[in-house]
């Protein structure tokens, strides 16, 4: 389905990404993981069309999408989360989802009316657990909050995969737990492809069929969570960052 | 306004006393002043299709000259009537607002860059005009070839049709803006003027919306550029495009709130009387030094009243019943659903 070939991203002097080639099938849940700085989030937006690559190529569904530009790819049915989020603020919080109903990837249309729109929304807002009323501002919603807002507005522009961006970080244990089984079902019951970065690595590893390491813009190990939890290079990248 | 039954009856209220108006007006220099307004607060209004989602144009003068000139001089030099060249003249600063839009957008020019750009296109078309003096006249502007009363030819010796006439583009204009307000644009440029990338990343076109805005707002400010010279029956280079236009157009909008489609108008009402008035009791003491006071009055604007006087007065009014809503009983409105 997604097929990265050769990334590499500089800024200035430094290596974000280096030849980064990765694949992903469809129906995969992928964890991506690696210390601080280690270009995840560079990945994302060059996948989702925010940043260019310096080389390398991106494929997807066999079409190639370098270069694209984000509203593009969004309507090829790519969505992303961003890890600091970003709503409109000075929409309310369904009109900040009902943009991605509107917007969104057009092969599911649904016909505008302001009505049917709103309650596309609606339905995305409530599965990823975020209860809000018509008037309910951004500003109101706590951190959590603003996280699921990313998490409802990705979805609602109706992609075939997901790219999540720490959509646990800052959540007690409870929440932790709920929060992850809204991504599985986004996967199992949506049907969605799922890559998945997130710091912790405890929860992500119970849930993903698959676990990819970037280490300073390298991919230093990819394979099953067994797999990867026992990887040298792996342990030492950790360890490195831990002490 | 209390209700929408009381705001329909008050605005037709308002549409009726401007009907009359000509009729029961003491002097026709009111009904003058009045078309000046008209003529401005459907310009500003233009302007404001822009300006309040963040795309801060300062060189609609650009525009406003173009429409103008290409209509006057195509009147003037092979006689084509101002009905049909005002869409060619309109079409040629839609072309230019295209062109300048394409290339802003592309490469991401925003905010003051985007104003600075603009600032330089308004400049340039003002010396250009200037440069091509044998067909324009140059500084001292020209004379659209009199015809008397030529309807045909958008020359009316009673100018009370002019009044009627801007007062009707007016009027679309701001009907132009509800439409535009309740169509899936308004949405995309709402969301663009907050943050491009992550309104990008829900698959709003950005270039192709901010493309479509420009080119409307430059059309309409052509024909405004045209409306204008007609009744006046002159143009100048430096009252239709060039720096002072540039800024005077975005002043009235901001003054009176460009997020609100009354805004342009009232802020125009306030600036066209305002100039009368020191026109009048101060002679042309002053004429020189508009351009540095609209200057400085823009920067303290936009610093201090970002959303113009009346924006702010109707959100002061807002602001008392939202305020008691949001600290009243539901103040924590975010409910995380458990389970299921
Ligand atoms: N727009 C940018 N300009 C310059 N440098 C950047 C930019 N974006 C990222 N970087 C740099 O690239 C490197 C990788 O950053 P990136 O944000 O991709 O890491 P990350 O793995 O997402 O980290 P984190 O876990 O902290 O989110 C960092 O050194 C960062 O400083
Ligand atoms: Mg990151």
């Amino acid at each position: 389905m997604l097929e990265l070939r050769g990334i590499s991203r500089y800024f200035g002097g430094l290596a974000a990404l280096k030849d980064v080639s990765i694949k992903v099938e469809k129906g995969e849940f992928v964890g991506l993981i690696g210390p601080n700085g280690s270009g995840k989030t560079t990945l994302f937006n060059i996948i989702s069309g925010v940043l260019k690559p310096s080389s390398g190529r991106v494929l997807y569904m066999g079409r190639d999408i370098t270069g694209l530009n984000p509203n593009k790819i969004c309507h090829l049915g790519i969505a992303r989360t961003f890890q600091i989020p970003r709503p409109f603020k000075n929409l309310s919080v369904i009109e900040n989802v009902m943009l991605g109903v509107l917007f969104g990837n057009f092969e599911q249309f649904v016909p505008y009316s302001e009505e049917n729109v709103k309650q596309e929304a609606l339905k995305y807002l409530n599965f990823v657990g975020l209860r809000v009323d018509e008037s309910t501002m951004p500003d109101e919603l706590t951190a959590v909050g603003l996280r699921r807002l990313e998490l409802a507005r990705a979805l609602a522009t109706r992609p075939a995969l997901l790219l999540a961006d720490e959509v646990l970080s800052g959540l007690n244990k409870e929440e932790l737990a709920e929060a992850s089984s809204i991504l599985k079902r986004i996967r199992d019951e949506m049907g969605i492809t799922i890559i998945w970065v997130e710091h912790i690595i405890g929860a992500l590893m119970n849930l993903v069929e698959r676990v990819i390491v970037l280490d300073y813009g390298e991919v230093i190990a990819d394979g099953s969570p067994t797999e990867v939890s026992k990887d040298e290079r792996v342990i030492e990248a950790y360890l490195g960052e831990e002490s | 306004m209390k209700s929408p039954w009381v705001k329909k009856l008050f605005l037709l209220l308002i549409l009726v006393l401007l009907v009359i108006f000509p009729a029961a007006s003491p002097s026709p220099y009111l009904v003058h002043i009045m078309t000046l307004i008209f003529i401005w607060a459907y310009i500003s209004t233009a302007w404001a299709y822009m300006g309040r989602f963040g795309l801060v144009s300062l060189g609609h003068g650009a525009f406003l000259g173009i429409g103008a000139y290409v209509t006057a001089l195509l009147f003037n030099y092979f006689n084509l009537s101002p009905w049909i060249g005002m869409l060619i003249g309109a079409s040629s600063a839609a072309f230019l607002a295209a062109v300048l839009g394409y290339a802003c957008f592309r490469f991401g020019v925003i905010g003051d860059y985007f104003a600075l750009v603009t600032l330089a296109v308004g400049e340039l078309v003002a010396l250009s005009i200037i440069a091509l003096r044998d067909t324009t006249g140059g500084s001292l502007g020209f004379t659209i070839r009199n015809l008397g009363n030529a309807p045909l030819y958008f020359q009316f010796s009673n100018k009370v049709y002019f009044y009627y006439l801007s007062f009707l583009f007016l009027v679309f204009a701001l009907y132009l803006w509800v439409r535009i307000d309740k169509s899936k644009m308004q949405k995309a440029l709402r969301a663009i003027g907050e943050d491009e990338i992550a309104a990008s990343s829900v698959g709003i076109n950005i270039i192709k919306y901010k493309m479509t805005i420009t080119i409307i707002s430059a059309f309409l400010t052509g024909i405004g550029g045209v409306l204008y010279a007609q009744y006046i029956t002159y143009l100048n280079p430096h009252t239709l495009s060039g720096v002072e236009v540039s800024l005077a157009i975005p002043f009235k909008a901001i003054l009176g709130g460009m997020f609100d489609m009354w805004g342009p108008t009232i802020g125009t009402a306030m600036i066209v009387s305002l100039e009368e008035y020191i026109r009048v009791s101060y002679g042309t003491k002053f004429i020189g030094i508009s351009e540095v006071a609209y200057g400085i009055a823009l920067i303290v604007l936009i610093i201090f009243l970002p959303k113009g006087l009346y924006g702010t007065l109707k959100e002061m009014k807002i602001f008392k019943n939202e305020r008691r809503r949001q600290y009243g009983c539901n103040k924590r409105k975010e409910v995380i659903l458990r389970g299921r």
